[in-house]
């Protein structure tokens, strides 16, 4: 199977109308977008679409911007939610402008950031050399750049908040915001009106740093990114450069990554109701759902050595053979740990009525929004979107269990709760059909020294701990990547929170920022 | 994947000494025998005893090694035996800054920040490699190549992220540095009084000054 995949080339005049058009035809997620840098052939975009009813089949849009010095395309935010944030994204690291994009700020970097890093031309280190010292100074104006009848850009400027918004700063030094994400919200009373969700404070340039990297050098960077999702995020990449490759692993290989991805996923969900109870105040809850963390990271750490960042998916295999107690230490976990351990959530936590009562129809969002807002993972399922590539693009060993897609109606913060805790029995589940049948085989396939993708480009996916984790590779032939893009599972989470929020009380925005589940380095990258 | 055919050779602190930590706690007992004045000493003992063993860390996680320090503070490895009891939101409260992650650029200020927020005493301490040198991340456009480059780092706790154990050990190595602030000082000193410097000390009006803030 290659994942090999051929853009079709649209002139930027024509954009709109085409991705339009795909769109009516069905293609109305749109999974991923990347800027780049083709050197000679200009500034662009690729658009990844897909079509959200059951098939999930995908198409590939590319568009190169006419203007190498000032790039411009149209934009796309009337068809997509979530385009507002990608084209943000896109400015920030290469400098292109949308036309008619109403907000047209950074989204990563200081607003005094000197150039676009991930053009290959900038030498970011040198123009911003010194460490900034000074507060930064957010300003209050979107701007919207448009062309006016001679093809000269025009800029039109417009207050982020309203004249007489009262603007609370939510972070980037808060407990419940799981991380240093900041959120710029207007409030009207105790009523939330909009929020502005400020990023980049975690910004490590894993993008730009990976296309001076080799091939297996890129991988150590992955598990840093979500670092609760570290094997599905490796398991990912090592997936696309393998299938780039033409390289097949041995079905040993498959299970044992299916294994491992669903152990990391119970993980990640138990870490999302400890840290849910604590932003809610109930510590108890938070140390039983450590505690139950701790067995599968003794798992983790007998076979890899790792506890967190675990470094185990190698292109062509995994690194280490599986422990001897493997076996016996999962199925004690499956059978006896995770069952008493989520009857415990369910009678301290899931039935508590201060719980109840603010989590039910708290932040709602509908199915439309959520594809528009291209929400996957739970908070996708929990409004009835079934999102999960696990079973609607087979990868791995998933083509062999059996096992249910927890989807539930009306996306509000309890449902997106019970998908997590729904799916780590799906997923104890999954591991109990895989576990006794460990096919033998090699656990490392024989590759050349020097591992070279050939040219073009590829896109893989596997559903991780919170949604759909892309890899987007575009390759020159080279040893290191030309172009290496993560499509994010956070961002657009971050995106639907204005949405979700709006019109609840302050409180309610703690648990809805929890229930959503995001992860900022993974945002930020 | 290449070979490289001779070890790298890393100038450190040998092994041993590394882990000698009883010829530290000889030095303690020495220093606080002789010396200092029998008054005064044995209430700075005391005091240093009741610092080193309060230690409340301030909740400050930017990235992974935030996630096990969590695991620290949860059940299996409980930091609170050791007394660093529980975690503070507000830097007021905080009395040592645990710079868990990676500090990028715009992020600097913020932890600066954080740290003027914080009141004396106070100390910081640079867990994993990010926060020492950039880790992983060294090469990066947006990151700062460690937290000493913006603050004055106390002790510094390898690590992708450190395991559980070599953080606590850490935090006693800060324990001990407290035990013996009165003979070498801290890191974090004392900040400046910025009057002093602006109006010049001894001066009427600096008199008048300590006068009013006396009487408010
Ligand atoms: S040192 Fe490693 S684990 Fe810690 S923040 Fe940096 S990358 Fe993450």
């Amino acid at each position: 199977m290659s994942n090999k995949i051929n853009p079709i080339v649209v002139a930027p005049e024509e954009l709109h109308d085409k991705l339009a058009a795909l769109k009516a035809e069905g293609y109305d997620f749109l999974e991923c977008l990347t800027g780049c840098d083709w050197g000679e052939e200009g500034l662009g975009v690729v658009y990844s679409l897909t079509k959200s009813s059951t098939t999930f089949e995908m198409t590939h849009v590319k568009c190169v911007a006419a203007d190498k010095e000032n790039p411009t395309l149209p934009t796309v935010c009337d068809l997509w939610d979530i385009a507002n944030i990608y084209e943000r994204e896109v400015y920030d690291f290469y400098g292109i402008i949308f036309l008619g994009h109403p907000d047209m700020r950074r989204l990563f970097l200081r607003e005094d950031w000197v150039g676009f890093p991930m053009r290959k031309n900038d030498c970011p280190e040198e123009k911003n050399a010194e460490i900034p010292t000074t507060n930064e100074d957010i300003s209050d104006t979107r701007h919207k750049y448009t062309l006016n009848a001679e093809g000269q850009l025009v800029c039109e400027d417009s207050p982020v908040f309203a004249e007489d918004a009262y603007v609370v700063n939510i972070g980037p030094q808060h407990p419940s915001t799981h991380g240093v994400l900041h959120l710029r919200t207007a409030i009207e009373g105790e009523r939330v009106k909009q929020i502005d969700p400020h990023l980049g404070y975690i910004h490590r340039g894993i993008e730009k740093l990976s296309e001076n990297m080799t091939y297996p050098q890129t991988l150590a960077l992955t598990d840093r990114m979500d670092y609760l999702g570290a094997m599905q995020t490796r398991h990912a990449l090592c997936m696309c450069i393998e299938q780039a490759m033409g390289i097949e692993v041995s079905p040993r290989v498959q299970v044992i990554r299916t294994i491992m991805d669903e152990l990391q996923r119970i993980d990640s969900h138990i870490l999302f109701f400890s840290c849910l109870c604590q932003d809610l105040g109930a510590t108890t809850a938070f140390l039983y759902g450590f505690r139950d963390r701790e067995e599968v990271l003794k798992i983790f750490e007998k076979t890899t050595g790792g506890r967190l960042i675990i470094n185990y998916n190698m292109i062509g295999g995994v690194a280490h053979d599986l422990h001897p107690d493997f076996v016996k230490d999962v199925k004690h976990f499956i059978n006896e740990t995770m069952p008493r351990g989520l009857k415990e959530y369910h009678s301290i936590f899931t039935g508590n009525v201060i719980f109840r009562n603010r989590a039910i129809g708290v932040g709602p969002l509908s199915k439309e929004q959520v594809i528009s807002y291209g929400c996957t993972g739970g908070t996708g399922r929990a409004a009835g979107w079934h999102c999960d590539l696990r079973k609607h693009r087979p990868y791995a060993a998933y083509d062999q269990v059996k096992f249910n897609e927890i989807t539930f109606e009306s996306g509000d913060s309890m449902d997106r709760y019970m998908v997590r805790l729904k799916e780590i029995e799906e997923s104890c589940e999954i591991i109990r059909q895989l576990i006794d049948n460990i096919p033998e085989g090699p656990i490392q396939e024989k590759l050349k020294p020097i591992v070279k993708v050939p040219e073009g480009c590829y896109y893989s996916a596997v559903e991780g701990s919170r949604g759909i984790l892309g890899v987007y590779l575009e390759s020159k032939g080279d040893k290191s990547p030309y172009r290496l893009h993560y499509r994010s599972t956070g961002l657009p989470l971050v995106a639907a929170l204005d949405e979700a929020c709006r019109d609840y009380m302050i409180a309610d925005l703690i648990t809805i920022g929890g229930t959503m589940d995001y992860i900022i380095p993974d945002i930020d990258r | 994947m290449a070979v490289r055919k001779s070890a790298p050779v890393i100038n450190n602190i040998p092994y041993e000494e590394f882990n000698d930590n009883e010829t530290l706690e000889k030095l303690i007992d020495e220093l606080n025998a002789g010396g200092v004045n029998a008054a005064v000493a044995p209430l700075d003992k005391l005091i240093d005893w009741g610092r080193s063993n309060s230690l409340w860390p301030l909740t400050f996680a930017t990235s992974c090694c935030g996630i096990e320090f969590m695991a620290v503070a949860a059940a299996r490895y409980d930091m609170a035996r050791f007394g660093f009891e529980i975690t503070r939101n507000s830097p007021r409260q905080g009395d040592v800054l645990l710079v868990n992650g990676t500090i990028t650029s715009k992020m600097a200020p913020v932890v600066k920040r954080l740290y003027d927020q914080m009141c004396d005493p106070k100390y910081v301490v640079a867990v994993g490699g990010c926060a020492i040198s950039g880790g992983p991340f060294t090469k990066s456009y947006h990151v700062v190549k460690g937290v000493d480059k913006i603050l004055p780092v106390d002790v510094y706790c390898p690590g992708c992220p450190p395991r559980p154990e070599s953080f606590l050990y850490a935090m006693m190595q800060l324990q001990r540095k407290v035990r013996v602030e009165n003979f070498f000082g801290t890191t974090n000193r004392k900040q400046k009084d910025p009057y002093k410097e602006t109006i010049g000390f001894g001066s009427a009006e600096y008199a008048e000054l300590l006068n009013q803030q006396e009487q408010a």
